[in-house]
């Protein structure tokens, strides 16, 4: 039996929503960070369902391109997590507030 | 080429005691201020010798200024007869009110600066005799009023002088506005401003234009030389040095209006209209002037009034066409007020700087040859024969009457005829007041040295004995060759002669005698309410007070408290302050929280995505 692409659409929404929910809930960065990737990579399950619905390759090509941004972003992103522990002392992100007006 | 030497020659000395004055020695500055002038008078004499025929003129163009089309005007010089006398009256005078400064201006701090500008003078004031076209002439005329503003306000640490450079200024300011709108005029008509292509311009130019441009043009020459409405400065610029006063405000510049009108004759012998107003305004001057001089107390003011006076009847000379007597008048009156002023700068180098009247006196004994000089300048300002103004001063009061027998208004020669008796009456009330009348006790005035001395002997002579080249008795070189230059008939064979004469010396005569015996022994002769009148100036300066300065005084106040400050200051402020109060109402939606900045993010997102999805395929 094959798996409709309905099933696949409905599981990359909840888990887009998921992480939306983290990013604007959470007060760790690290989990608002996880929570950015889960974002992308729901994204990247619909990239992988229509190309394989629509058998066409660019989607899967996209997916790549996702995952090596990604990839880049972690090492950003993380080395600026850990600058700000090493200035601050916290992750937490609330207390990260310097563009207050 | 020796044409652009005689205006280039003061131009240089001023370059050079303008630049490095201050580091010369004062003998060197003195020399170049004085040397320079002194060669240009060579120079204008050496090139006046080539105007042998009436018709000849010489001409310099140095390079075409402005080419716009058909209509050009070339940066060019040009001397003929009458430009020829105006250079030697300029550099001449100049030279001898140079050499006398030398004497008057020595104990002051500014020595070189004062000479720098009395040779920037006159430069100027030969840029403008000795123009080709109307625009350079334009550019001297501009020039002289600069140097008349330098030298005005020349102590412009103190603050009457300073106000009255700038009121000099101000007032000449609008005299020149009508005299550009009259250039312009003339160039947009006839499309030439060369004056040796005028007569043929002026023929073709249409009566009321004619007309027009005259009048605007003549009312220029009553800013600059100091005629009704416009005279109001010149009272006032006697606060500048008294050699200045004697150059410029009594023998060169104020006479620049009356040059004019000789030079652009061929568009006034055309005007008739502008030609009775010329005299009208020159007649009611004359009079107005010399009544104000009769109660004035400060006797450089007295002299400012008769120069204002004196030029009147130049004007009315224009006016009754009689040109040459005019010009005649202008170089003698450039000897005996330059002498006159020279006498009264003696009279304050003596007396440390007293003008007033009223603490002078007793002076003949101390300061002989001064007080010799002043007779003499008075004798001819009084029109008493055989002093030189009494020859041009006649003529012109005969051309008056004769342009009455020939239909003119007789109030013109009337008014002449009473303004030479009050002439005689007003010089010699300053003359005893100043010399003759009982003073009281003073340090002892002593006489003024050489180097002003010569300049006033040379004065004395030329206003005692000038007069002759202007003599029918003498057969009147002067005038035979200026009436032939200015194209008229020669007047003489029409004018009324000797009964004329004899009443205008006796009315100088009769003058003198009032003036005697009024104030031989009072020094104080109460006119009544007519005094306390004449006093006020004939409430001009209070009309001008009350129609002009307090309402352009009170612009300024609305300008500077409501415009300014609310106007212009509360436009930028309020821009400003909306701004700022935009940026504190904004501030609130930057909280620096992340997830703020993520939820904004998302919210647009949405928005944008439900805008494409409701808009459909």
């Amino acid at each position: 039996m094959t798996v409709p692409i309905s099933a696949y659409l409905a599981l990359s929404a909840l888990l887009f929503v998921l992480g939306i929910t983290g990013v604007l809930l959470r007060r760790n960065a690290l989990v608002v960070f996880m929570s950015i990737e889960l974002m992308l990579n729901a994204v990247n399950l619909t990239f992988v369902a229509f190309a394989r619905q629509l058998l066409a390759i660019e989607g899967q090509l996209a997916v790549f391109f996702v995952v090596l941004v990604a990839a880049v972003e972690v090492v950003v992103g993380l080395a600026i997590i850990i600058a700000i522990f090493r200035a601050r002392d916290t992750v937490d992100i609330d207390d990260v507030d310097l563009l207050r007006g | 080429m020796a044409l652009v030497l005689i205006v280039v020659l003061p131009l240089a000395g001023w370059l050079v005691n303008g630049m490095a004055g201050g580091r010369l020695p004062r003998p060197l500055v003195s020399v170049i201020g004085c040397g320079t002038v002194a060669a240009s008078f060579v120079a204008s004499a050496m090139a006046a010798r080539h105007l042998a025929v009436p018709s000849d003129a010489l001409t310099a163009t140095l390079f075409t200024w402005i080419a716009a089309g058909d209509f050009t005007v070339s940066a060019g010089l040009l001397m003929d007869r009458l430009s020829a006398l105006m250079a030697l009256v300029v550099t001449g005078v100049g030279f001898l009110i140079h050499v006398y400064s030398i004497g008057y201006m020595a104990d002051d701090s500014a020595y070189s600066r004062y000479f720098a500008y009395l040779n920037l003078f006159v430069g100027s004031m030969l840029l403008l005799v000795l123009g080709g076209n109307l625009l350079v002439l334009f550019v001297g005329w501009e020039l002289v009023g600069l140097c008349s503003y330098l030298l005005i306000g020349f102590w412009f640490d103190r603050e009457r002088a300073a106000n009255a450079g700038r009121k000099a200024f101000v007032v000449n300011r609008i005299g020149d506005a009508g005299f550009l709108l009259g250039i312009l005029l003339l160039a947009t008509t006839t499309g030439t401003l060369q004056f040796d292509r005028l007569a043929d311009a002026a023929g073709a130019m249409a009566p009321g234009l004619l007309t027009a441009t005259t009048l605007l043009l003549f009312m220029g020459a009553t800013g600059k030389s100091a005629q009704l409405p416009l005279y109001v400065w010149l009272p006032d610029a006697m606060e500048g040095p008294t050699p200045v006063s004697a150059l410029i405000h009594a023998a060169t510049m104020v006479t620049a209006g009356v040059y004019m009108i000789a030079r652009l004759h061929p568009l006034f012998l055309r005007a008739d209209f502008t030609l009775s107003v010329v005299a009208a305004v020159g007649a009611a001057t004359a009079f107005f002037a010399a009544t104000i001089a009769l109660v004035e107390w400060d006797l450089k003011r007295v002299l400012a009034y008769s120069t204002i006076s004196q030029l009147g009847y130049m004007f009315l000379a224009m006016g009754v066409l009689a040109m040459p007597a005019g010009v005649f008048h202008l170089t003698m009156h450039a000897f005996f007020k330059a002498l006159l002023f020279l006498a009264a700068g003696s009279v304050m180098h003596a007396t440390h700087g007293v003008v007033d009247m009223r603490r002078l006196g007793g002076l003949a004994g101390p300061l002989r040859w001064t007080a010799l000089g002043f007779a003499i300048g008075a004798l001819a300002l009084a029109g008493i024969p055989p002093f030189a103004g009494f020859f041009s001063k006649d003529l012109i009061l005969e051309h008056a009457y004769a342009a009455a027998q020939h239909g003119g208004s007789v109030a013109l020669w009337l008014a002449g005829l009473l303004t030479a008796y009050v002439t005689a009456v007003y010089i010699t009330r300053a003359a005893v007041l100043t010399f003759f009348a009982p003073a009281g006790q003073r340090d002892h005035p002593h006489e003024a040295p050489a180097s002003m001395g010569g300049p006033m002997a040379i004065l004395a002579l030329l206003s005692f004995g000038g007069g002759w080249v202007g003599a029918h008795a003498a057969g009147a070189p002067l005038l035979r060759v200026l009436d032939r230059f200015f194209a008229i008939e020669p007047a003489a064979e029409t004018l009324p002669g000797a009964p004329l004469t004899a009443i205008s010396v006796a009315v100088g005569v009769f003058g003198i005698i009032t003036g005697l015996l009024l104030y031989r022994r009072r020094r104080e002769v109460t006119l009544g309410a007519l005094g306390a009148f004449l006093a006020r100036q004939w409430y001009v300066e209070a009309l001008y007070d009350a129609a002009v300065v307090t309402p352009a005084k009170r612009l300024a106040r609305f300008a500077a408290d409501v415009v300014e400050t609310r106007g212009i200051d509360g436009a930028v402020n309020g821009i400003a302050g909306l701004v700022g109060q935009a940026g504190v109402a904004m501030r609130r939606v930057q909280t620096g929280y992340v997830r703020n900045y993520a939820a904004a993010i998302l919210a647009g997102t949405i928005l944008i995505l439900s805008y494409w999805l409701l808009r459909g395929p």
